[in-house]
């Protein structure tokens, strides 16, 4: 398998109606790891998400993967902060990566009810998605992003909204996934999610690049009195 | 999506077969001709004795004579002389061939505000009901039956259409909608008798003027020419026009009744005339 | 009032007789329209989920067409088919005029701009749900009108049964193109229509009540079949 990373953001800018919401970012985003994006809200964490995921449309700037587009496109998943649920069971939403790909409706099953049961929903496969708590939503989210097994995965405030047992669940599976090798680039606005999880933090501020350091650094000695309010928890507008 | 295409394409093919079928002939005809029920006694007996079946279009004379030109039908049995001698003369027919008659009357409430029961003629009954403003339902529909509706109104010396809308009230319909208009509003209606004696809403209406040589009614049958449709069935339609002005037919024409009365008289001449 | 009792009767009498005519015209009838709406949604529920899903220049004007065809009277469609398939038309070699084929052909005209509006209006909203998802998984465009099709299709049934709902009912156009010819191309209807021009209001209103029963039985035996298929809202 050849790999999409390390990958580079160059002068990567979104605009809508006129207002640039993100941009220009230049970002490097090395082989490993798990970086965590910080900032306040409205500073364009999601969108810089979606941006990168190539949700977005770019109004200047480009993504560079270590791959072709396309390819590097089928290499990612996106975990959104509210999860979408399909209107299937939850067996058939993790599958249907799977089936998108081609796998056949069987096999795709059978590796769904692994991933249920490795996220914990392996009592919930047949009933329909919509009947889940937020936090088995999410864990079934994660598990169908997960199912290609992505070389990066994105995830947008995965948490926000949940209990601490649920909390505690994702993010040991995101330990998981790291530990698996699978590169996590996730926006949070919980600083102790952050301090928890992050080998690398980027602090977005209106839409820029404020700061980027390993996690260390950032939290013991933050390079610019913005970050360094934002982890006091001061409010920083 | 293949459950449904494989259903619609189930569905398709029991259309198919129900269309595979032997010896058919499209014959238009007219509501009046149809609503006599006498289609309901010739077209067994034309199976029976030409395995033929008779697909028959009811529609005004108008219609079936547009169908003639278009090729849709075979040929025509309709009660319109001048437009159909025009369609024989502009080559849409072979030739006019007159199979039997019936006659026109004149329906009206039974009180008959009019008072056209004691006309003398046709002309006079529909003076008095012009006179009296009384309402009429004329069909307005290009039929037969409206056209010598129109050409009694000319020889009465009327022109209704400057009470249209009043008195004179176009109902652009069937004979058998027209008599349920005007049985709703009591109003006269020309009808033809074997429609009248059929229709089972009579609802306060009854015959108030017949007998009339003008209101007598031929119907001619009219081959679709084959030079100008070559898929017409040239040979079906002769079998079935000789069988029409056969003895057997003219007979089952003459001695169809109902209620006790005779509709139709049978009136071919034996050899085919060309209009 | 003493008319609709006739009616009452007469549809119950035709119904415990088991008219062969009455059961040669329903099947017609079924026959005819349910072709019909099965092709018209083949051909509409695709479409309906390709406008939701496709942006291109036209498509507010195309979806305020299709919203405007919804009203389209079908005697013009059985007017225009019927020029189109008349022996002198252009498609008059065919000879499919006067046929269960031709009927099927307008009924089709009929009930897509139906189908695909209503698709459309529910396949709209589930593809704002849905749209995030499907791109992040890179759904090819095909993929995606599918996976909409799919998951819309309890409301997309509703669609289907109102088009099934028009066709059934609809005379206009079904009497021009297929000329109600006994034994042929005569439908329940045609043959109301037909019994009314008579004058048996009895028997014409008894072949409504048998209209509206197979209406209700077709749509209590889709409803009865699509639930067994998986409980819950969807």
């Amino acid at each position: 398998m050849s790999a999409i990373l390390p990958a580079r953001a160059e002068g990567l800018t979104v605009r809508r109606r006129g207002r640039t919401l993100v941009g220009p970012v230049d970002l490097d985003i090395s082989a490993e790891g798990l970086t965590i994006l910080m900032g306040p809200n409205g500073a364009g964490k999601t969108t810089l998400l979606r941006a990168l995921h190539g949700l977005e449309r770019l109004a200047a700037g480009r993504v560079l993967w270590g791959m072709p587009l396309r390819a590097a496109r089928a290499a990612q998943a996106f975990v959104f902060q509210t999860p979408v649920l399909l209107r299937r069971s939850v067996i058939d939403n993790i599958a249907y990566p799977l089936r998108l790909q081609g796998v056949g409706r069987a096999e795709a099953r059978a590796r769904a009810a692994e991933w249920a049961g490795r996220v914990g929903l392996a009592q919930a496969l047949e009933r329909p998605a919509e009947v889940l708590s937020g936090g088995e939503r999410q864990k079934m989210a994660l598990a169908r992003a997960l199912i290609r097994s992505p070389q990066i995965l994105f995830l947008d405030e995965p948490t926000a909204n949940l209990d601490g047992r649920s909390m505690r669940e994702i993010e040991a599976i995101l330990r998981e996934a790291r530990a698996a090798g699978t590169r996590i680039f996730m926006a949070t606005h919980n600083i102790g999610q952050a301090r928890r999880l992050a080998s690398e933090v980027v602090f977005l501020y209106r839409g820029r690049v404020h700061e980027a350091a390993t996690a260390e650094a950032f939290f013991d000695a933050p390079a610019t009195p913005e970050a360094a309010a934002f982890i006091r928890g001061d409010i920083v507008e | 999506m293949r459950p449904i295409l494989t259903a619609a394409l189930m569905l398709l093919a029991w259309a198919g077969l129900a269309q595979a079928q032997e010896k058919v002939v499209r014959l238009a005809v007219t509501t009046s001709f149809h609503n006599s029920g006498l289609a309901e006694v010739l077209l067994p007996e034309i199976r029976r004795d030409l395995g033929l079946t008779v697909q028959l279009l009811v529609v005004g004379t108008g219609q079936a004579l547009r169908l003639g030109q278009a090729g849709d039908v075979d040929a025509v049995l309709v009660h319109s002389r001048a437009a159909e001698e025009e369609f024989v003369a502009q080559g849409w027919g072979t030739h006019r061939r007159e199979i039997m008659y019936n006659d026109f009357v004149l329906i009206g409430p039974e009180d008959d505000p009019a008072g056209v029961a004691g006309a003398a003629g046709a002309a006079e009954a529909l003076q008095r009901i012009a006179t009296a403003g009384a309402p009429f339902v004329s069909r307005g529909d290009d039929s037969g039956t409206h056209r010598r509706e129109r050409a009694l109104w000319q020889a009465a010396g009327i022109d209704p259409l400057h009470a249209s809308g009043r008195w004179y009230r176009e109902a652009g319909a069937g004979m058998g909608a027209a008599l349920n208009i005007a049985a709703g509003m009591g109003a006269y209606v020309l009808s033809d008798r074997a429609t009248w004696l059929n229709f089972g809403h009579k609802d306060g209406l009854r015959i108030l003027f017949e007998g009339d040589p003008a209101l007598f009614n031929q119907y001619a049958f009219i081959p679709v020419n084959p030079e100008r449709h070559g898929h017409v069935k040239a040979d079906l339609v002769a079998a079935l026009e000789a069988w029409l002005t056969s003895e057997k037919g003219q007979r089952l024409i003459g001695v169809y009744e109902i209620d006790g009365q005779k509709l139709f008289v049978p009136n071919a001449a034996q050899e085919g005339s060309d209009g | 009032m003493w008319e609709i009792w006739q009616g009452i009767i007469a549809a119950a009498r035709l119904l415990v007789t088991l008219d062969a005519d009455l059961v040669e015209i329903t099947l017609r009838s079924l026959q005819v329209t349910l072709t019909a709406v099965a092709i018209g949604s083949a051909i509409a529920l695709p479409l309906g989920a390709w406008l939701a899903v496709q942006r291109f220049r036209w498509r507010r004007a195309v979806i305020a067409t299709l919203n405007a065809l919804m009203g389209l009277p079908p005697v013009v469609v059985g007017l225009v088919v019927y020029l189109l398939l008349s022996r002198s038309g252009p498609f008059g070699a065919l000879g499919l005029i006067f046929t269960p084929t031709a009927m099927i052909i307008a009924q089709v005209i009929i009930v897509v701009p139906l189908i695909a509006s209503i698709a459309h209006q529910a396949i709209r909203e589930l593809w704002s749900d849905y749209h995030d998802l499907l791109l992040s998984l890179g759904a090819s465009k095909r993929q995606r009108i599918a996976t909409l099709i799919w998951d819309a299709r309890r409301a997309l049934l509703t669609a289907g049964l109102a088009g099934f709902g028009r066709a059934i009912g609809e005379v206009g156009a079904i009497m021009i193109v297929g000329g109600n010819i006994d034994h042929a191309t005569r439908v329940l209807t045609t043959a109301i229509a037909l019994e009314t021009s008579k004058g048996d209001f009895a028997l014409a209103l008894g072949l409504g009540f048998v209209l509206i029963g197979l209406a209700l039985l077709v749509n209590y035996a889709i409803h009865a079949l699509s639930r067994t298929e998986r409980e819950g809202r969807w």
